[in-house]
């Protein structure tokens, strides 16, 4: 409780450090933050020639949307995962990026993490909002279910921060924290589905299961907290229905656990900080 | 007995000094986890009282835990023991700008920093413009940071920390920020801080502004406390004390090829003592004993004077002076006197060296070899370095010419 009043106390300074965060990322750029469309739409793009068009992965239609767009259903899961793989590295860099800030001054260190982490839900949403608008006009029916997808937002946002601030602790103490992390973050975004569907999963889980090696691969797979928040965004953006309990849950389980442990080890770890920097 | 603003109780801070850090995961593996690390205590067992409404000095030589013990105050680090406790709401100038974002604004860099130190946006909408024109850089103010001159930056940071309006205020060393403008503007702002009541922590070597600003002060020596007590008395014998130390174990640096040495360097009185306290306008000698171990033909002794913050105020040799003997074989002594000392009150340190005559090769360079002090005397000139030693005159009305 005591970390919520705080972190009350700080919230000017949250949306300050949030909007430098912000303004700062595309400053002295002729496009500004039109790069937070660009970025993802050249991933697309690219994506979409590689596993579309070359490899020709086969995607279900959107059910009850009707929408059978590879390059869109491919961005209704890219964008979170965006999401999540910047507001990781961006928060685990935010202690060591800010060292003299920690040093010189007081204040919840907490909050440097944070508001990195929330920078990018500011991106996450334009993003989001744009896409609503691109679905509507290649004929699907999003704009109910956008509510529902602010709150899958929030509780992405939740598991991120989770991660960010053990990270970030993690990364004041062993600088190779970062480097380990970023292989880590390529090899979860190959392990969930973004690029392929889960179908692909179930079948050679199959065929593995025909074969005699029953080795529970589906259920191993699902374990993922971001299949299942990549299956959410899928199922809200891009088939427009609701999520089913099991997966919505899960997410819930998943944000409130990483948040509290990640809180936990921050405020573990965050007394000897000033001078570990 | 007064209230206290701050009470620092028993206070030890440990830090430790790798020997091999442990920050790659490789390397705490293979060392089963356990970095191994000579600890170094910073502070040790320190503890007392800061009255609320006072201005409150914290002295020692460098490494001696001052800017430590501050940083415990601020919350900045965590004491191994004891407590520190503080009434009322804190603001640290340590460094200041440290919050600035170079490539955003004077103006968003305000609120910035401000909501750092704890100010609510509409507390900064109503104190922005006292802050910009307290920094005096109105103008700029839609600039980007990075292209402020370093004092502009400086005395935002300055300006955005003060505006906080603290009831503690921590200051390290910064009272030597900006022009002589800026800095009379400071001392300003302290003394009404002080009129208001509240509390000032201050670290510092300038051992003239402690004296006349601090109702009381602190000694630390090697992370102990050696005493808390009135500025005056307790100056004088830091200085006192200080100089033989300071001399020898971190009086700066030596070098040089050696075949002729310094064995001292002092400002000496008329009985030929060492003396580390003079007066503006004083007769002053400085005494440079030597020691050359062989024949050394034309030897130049030369001298300079700097401040504690590195301004070179003033320099002088033997060569310049047309004062170059033949050779030097031994022992002996070279002075320079000095018939009326036209430095304003500060401190001050000398450095020393004797080199040859076409002053390419060093035989004995000492840097930082003396610190003395200046105090007032007459003549008696408000500010800076050095006394012209003019007078005003000629008061007139031009208005019937």
């Amino acid at each position: 409780m005591t970390a919520v009043t705080q972190l009350r106390g700080s919230r000017e300074l949250l949306s300050n450090l949030t909007m430098r965060e912000v303004r700062g990322k595309y400053k002295r750029t002729a496009l500004g933050q039109l790069w937070s469309l660009i970025n993802p739409l050249a991933m697309m793009l690219i994506y979409t020639a590689v596993f579309g068009q070359v490899l020709k992965i086969q995607v279900p239609p959107g059910h009850p949307s009707g929408l059978k767009v590879f390059a869109l259903w491919l961005i209704c899961a890219l964008l979170p995962w965006n999401f999540l793989n910047s507001a990781i590295s961006g928060g685990m860099g935010a202690l060591v990026g800010n060292a003299n800030l920690i040093k010189k001054t007081y204040f919840p260190r907490e909050v440097l993490v944070a508001a990195t982490v929330f920078s990018w839900d500011i991106t996450l949403l334009t993003e989001m909002g744009v896409l609503a608008l691109v679905l509507v006009a290649f004929g699907g029916m999003p704009l109910p279910w956008l509510p529902l997808v602010v709150v899958f937002i929030a509780l992405l946002t939740l598991f991120a921060l989770g991660l960010g601030l053990a990270l970030s602790v993690a990364n004041v103490y062993f600088r190779d924290t970062q480097h380990f992390v970023g292989i880590l973050m390529q090899l979860w975004f190959y392990a969930t589905p973004i690029v392929y569907p889960i179908t692909y999963v179930h079948d050679k889980a199959q065929h593995l299961k025909a074969r005699g090696w029953d080795i529970h691969l589906e259920f191993i797979y699902r374990l993922n907290p971001m299949e299942r928040f990549t299956a959410v965004f899928r199922n809200l953006m891009y088939d427009n229905r609701w999520p089913t309990l099991g997966d919505s849950l899960y997410c819930v389980g998943a944000a409130v656990i990483s948040v509290a442990v990640g809180y936990w080890l921050f405020m573990r770890f965050e007394g000897r900080m000033a001078e570990e920097l | 007995m007064t209230d206290s603003a701050i009470v620092v109780d028993d206070v030890s801070k440990r830090f430790r000094l790798y020997h091999q850090r442990n920050q790659s995961i490789k390397a705490a593996l293979m060392r089963g986890g356990r970095a191994s690390y000579e600890e170094f205590w910073a502070l040790r067992d320190v503890s007392f009282e800061v009255p609320v409404g006072s201005m409150f000095g914290i002295m020692g030589t460098n490494g001696s835990g001052k800017s430590t013990l501050l940083k415990c105050i601020a919350k900045i680090l965590r004491p191994d023991a004891g407590r520190i406790s503080s009434t009322g709401k804190l603001s640290a100038l340590l460094e200041l700008g440290s919050g600035f974002h170079p490539e955003l604004s004077g103006r968003e860099n305000v609120y910035l920093n401000g909501s750092i130190l704890g100010l609510s946006k509409r507390q900064l909408d109503a104190r922005f413009d006292e802050i910009v024109e307290f920094a005096g850089v109105e103008q700029f103010i839609d600039q980007p940071v990075k292209n402020y001159s370093s004092g502009m930056y400086v005395r935002l940071g300055f300006s955005v920390a003060i505006n906080v309006d603290p009831d503690i205020l921590l200051v390290d060393e910064v009272l030597a920020v900006g022009d002589a403008a800026f800095q009379d503007k400071c001392m300003e702002k302290f003394a009404e801080f002080r009129r208001a009541g509240k509390t000032v922590v201050v670290v510092s070597h300038a051992m003239g502004t402690m004296r006349t600003l601090c109702d009381r002060v602190a000694w630390l020596e090697r992370g102990n406390l050696v005493e808390v007590g009135r500025p005056d008395e307790l100056i004088d014998r830091y200085i006192d004390e200080g100089h033989s130390s300071r001399v020898d174990a971190e009086g700066g640096s030596q070098w040089g090829s050696g075949e002729a040495v310094l064995s001292s360097v002092a400002f000496i009185d008329a009985t030929g003592q060492p003396i580390t306290k003079v007066r503006t306008g004083d007769e002053a000698t400085i005494r440079l004993t030597y020691d050359a171990h062989e024949r050394i033909d034309k030897p130049v002794f030369g001298l300079a004077i700097e401040t504690l913050e590195g301004v070179y105020v003033w320099a002088s040799n033997t060569r310049d002076a047309d004062y170059v003997p033949d050779c030097i074989e031994s022992n002996g002594t070279v002075e320079f006197h000095i018939p009326r000392l036209m430095l304003l009150p500060g401190t001050f340190d000398i450095s020393a060296s004797i080199v040859d005559y076409s002053t390419t090769h060093v035989y004995d360079f000492r840097r930082h070899c003396y610190r003395f002090d200046v105090d007032h005397g007459t003549p008696r000139e408000s500010g800076g370095l050095v006394s012209l030693g003019g007078e005003w005159q000629n008061l007139r009305s031009t208005e019937n010419t």
